[in-house]
């Protein structure tokens, strides 16, 4: 008979296998931070860290649409909010952009909490109409309001200072993005093996027998929107600074959809999955610039297919799983001893515990 | 004895079709309560009732003397009923791990910040709770399957499964709804074994079932619905030689 620690999720001691996982994940942390060091094209380090910022959008979408199951085709609206507080805090009140920020997330929590709160009861359809709604309005409402500078938008945004360091290049906005996208994917990946993130996958899974769990459903329908709003916002605020100058032009629809795609692209849920979805979604219309006009339907081409040959994404959670039994079955180490299973068996083995 | 769990003249209307009918049902602390009759004498609506997945029309629903009727379906599992669902429902897209953690939702009580910083509680306080999320896997029989999503689990280790999700959070009542249906008399035995052990261990269990030998063979007290109505209550023996039990299951007699 085994012993019980061997049917047991592993803990302690260092696997060789998360081990090798971990070193993958900083070796490609390291290639990607050293790509300003190999080229010194603006062209290039500009589509960098846009997709850059892309990805913190797109991980920010995934708390709602990946985890909660909730479609919002609004997401934009968050980002302007951000990108908006920051633009005119900074240009009329002279605030430094780093204390915008926080101005931002609050504004757009509340946002969140009064758009969120009588409408995620709502089921998938009609919450995206709701949240479409939203997204036209905050865009309509930075073309028409003096503060926000009417259809031409806020110009001149200073840089981002940090202490002494004055960030002012493609290439620093790269590093800032790049911290911004460890730390969200950081943040979102500990979510998920949390209570809160478990809770947001049981609604999206099956909201009624999340409800059996004890699952407040509203409440974390509410806390997943509130989160993806302040990631959004977040990215917003940093990128009026890096861009110099913002327009509701760049929040419309068409900007909550691209984050939408980024997401399900990638596939839901999945943090690799939906940054990779990010990249596609922002460097393949860059590649296909010498079709020029065609560039878009080649693009959307290209995404049907795509769902047609993998429609959970290209990399769905667990898109790798079992890799690491079957690796461990190779180097003859199994992972997890498989010799029980009947009840029987079970009820003779492992004494009683009141539960 | 002490009811855990009680209806007062609970009834329920679907427009103009009385689901339920003034139900007044006890269900004895440390009882494994069986509720019979046959197909659509309101059985599935009773427990959705007990559960705050239907509001009941009229009457009261009690739990340990408290009133919760019309409560919602997550503050009644809050307080310890909780529930399988006939058509079982998983998480298909979560590990059999996940699936039972989630079940033990409202005994992680880690806010945001241990959250984001993986505080050392928070470490303790998954790692405990995957423990115990083991055990109970363990206990129906489904250790080994740990890792693999619920979705792709044979239709009679997802009952247990379910079983295994109820049990990790400490109910003071479970309500199972056909546990036994359409799974195989192996499965059936092991699945009787492990209901047999959750009451014994204390925990009330109230079981709708169509499988009469089991429920004749495990059951401390019988209820029989028919049409919304009790038509008969009492030892499962008693309740087996009722003339208007076997009525309700094989017909009336032709004049």
């Amino acid at each position: 008979m085994p012993t019980k620690d061997s049917v047991r999720p592993r803990r302690g001691g260092i696997d060789p296998l998360k081990a090798t996982r971990g070193g993958l994940v900083v070796a490609l942390a390291v290639a990607v931070a050293l790509i300003p060091q190999m080229t010194q094209n603006q062209y290039y380090l500009g589509v960098a860290f846009q997709s850059e910022m892309l990805v913190c959008l797109a991980l920010g979408l995934n708390i709602v649409v990946g985890y909660a199951g909730m479609l919002d085709l609004g997401f934009a609206a968050f980002f302007a909010i951000g990108a908006y507080t920051t633009g005119i805090l900074s240009t009329k009140e002279h605030w430094s952009i780093v204390a915008s920020i926080a101005p931002g997330v609050v504004i757009a929590v509340v946002c969140a909490l009064i758009i969120g709160f009588p409408t995620l009861r709502l089921r998938s359809d009609y919450l995206a109409v709701v949240t479409l709604g939203f997204g036209e309005i905050i865009q309509t409402i930075a073309i028409n309001l003096n503060q926000t500078g009417g259809p031409t938008g806020i110009y001149a945004i200073p840089a981002l200072t940090l202490g002494s360091i004055v960030v002012d290049s493609n290439t620093g906005y790269f590093y800032v993005f790049f911290v911004l996208v460890v730390v969200f994917a950081l943040f979102s990946t500990r979510l998920r093996h949390s209570r809160l993130g478990r809770a947001w996958l049981c609604i999206r899974e099956d909201e009624d027998a999340a409800k059996a769990m004890g699952i407040n459903t509203n409440h974390y329908k509410l806390y997943a929107y509130t989160f993806g709003a302040v990631l959004g916002s977040i990215t917003g605020s940093l990128y009026a600074p890096a861009l110099t100058a913002i327009s509701p032009a760049s929040f419309g629809f068409s900007e909550s959809l691209l984050i939408v795609m980024a997401v399900s692209i990638g596939g839901l849920g999945s943090i690799w999955g939906v940054m990779f979805g990010a990249l596609v979604v922002e460097i393949f219309p860059e590649v296909f610039r010498s079709f020029a006009q065609a560039r878009l339907l080649v693009f959307g081409v290209l995404l049907v297919i795509l769902m047609v040959v993998r429609p959970r994404g290209l990399f769905p959670e667990r898109a790798f799983h079992g890799i690491g039994t079957r690796v461990r079955a190779r180097l003859g180490r199994p992972a997890i001893a498989l010799s029980r299973g009947s009840v029987a068996e079970v009820l003779v083995t492992v004494p009683a515990e009141k539960p | 004895m002490t009811a855990v769990l009680e209806t007062e003249h609970l009834s329920l209307q679907f427009g103009g079709v009385n689901a339920l009918s003034d139900l007044s049902i006890q269900i004895a602390e440390g009882s494994l309560h069986a509720i019979i009759g046959p197909n659509g004498a309101g059985k599935t609506s009773f427990f959705n009732c007990l559960t705050g997945y239907y509001r009941p029309t009229g009457g009261a629903v009690r739990f340990q003397g408290r009133e919760v009727t019309g409560l919602d379906a997550a503050k009644v599992a809050g307080l310890g009923v909780r529930r399988t669902f006939q058509n079982i429902r998983v998480f298909p897209k979560m590990s059999v791990l996940e699936n039972v953690l989630a079940g033990a939702h409202l005994r992680s009580t880690s806010n945001i910040l241990s959250i984001t910083v993986a505080s050392p509680g928070f470490r303790r306080r998954e790692r405990q709770l995957r423990e115990e999320a083991m055990s109970s896997l363990e206990f129906v029989g489904l250790a080994d399957q740990w890792n693999n999503l619920a979705g792709d689990l044979p239709y009679g280790m997802r009952k247990r499964m379910e079983l295994a999700r109820v049990l990790i959070a400490n109910p003071v009542v479970v309500l199972l709804d056909e546990p036994a249906a359409g799974v195989s008399s192996v499965e059936r035995e092991e699945l009787s074994r492990v209901i047999r052990r959750i009451h014994d261990q204390g925990t009330c269990v109230v079981m709708i079932e169509h499988d009469v030998d089991l429920v004749m063979e495990i059951a401390t007290d019988v209820t029989v619905l028919d049409n919304g109505r009790i038509i008969a209550s009492g030892l499962p023996q008693d309740v087996r030689n009722n003339p208007d039990v076997i009525r309700a299951y094989m017909g009336r007699k032709r004049r």
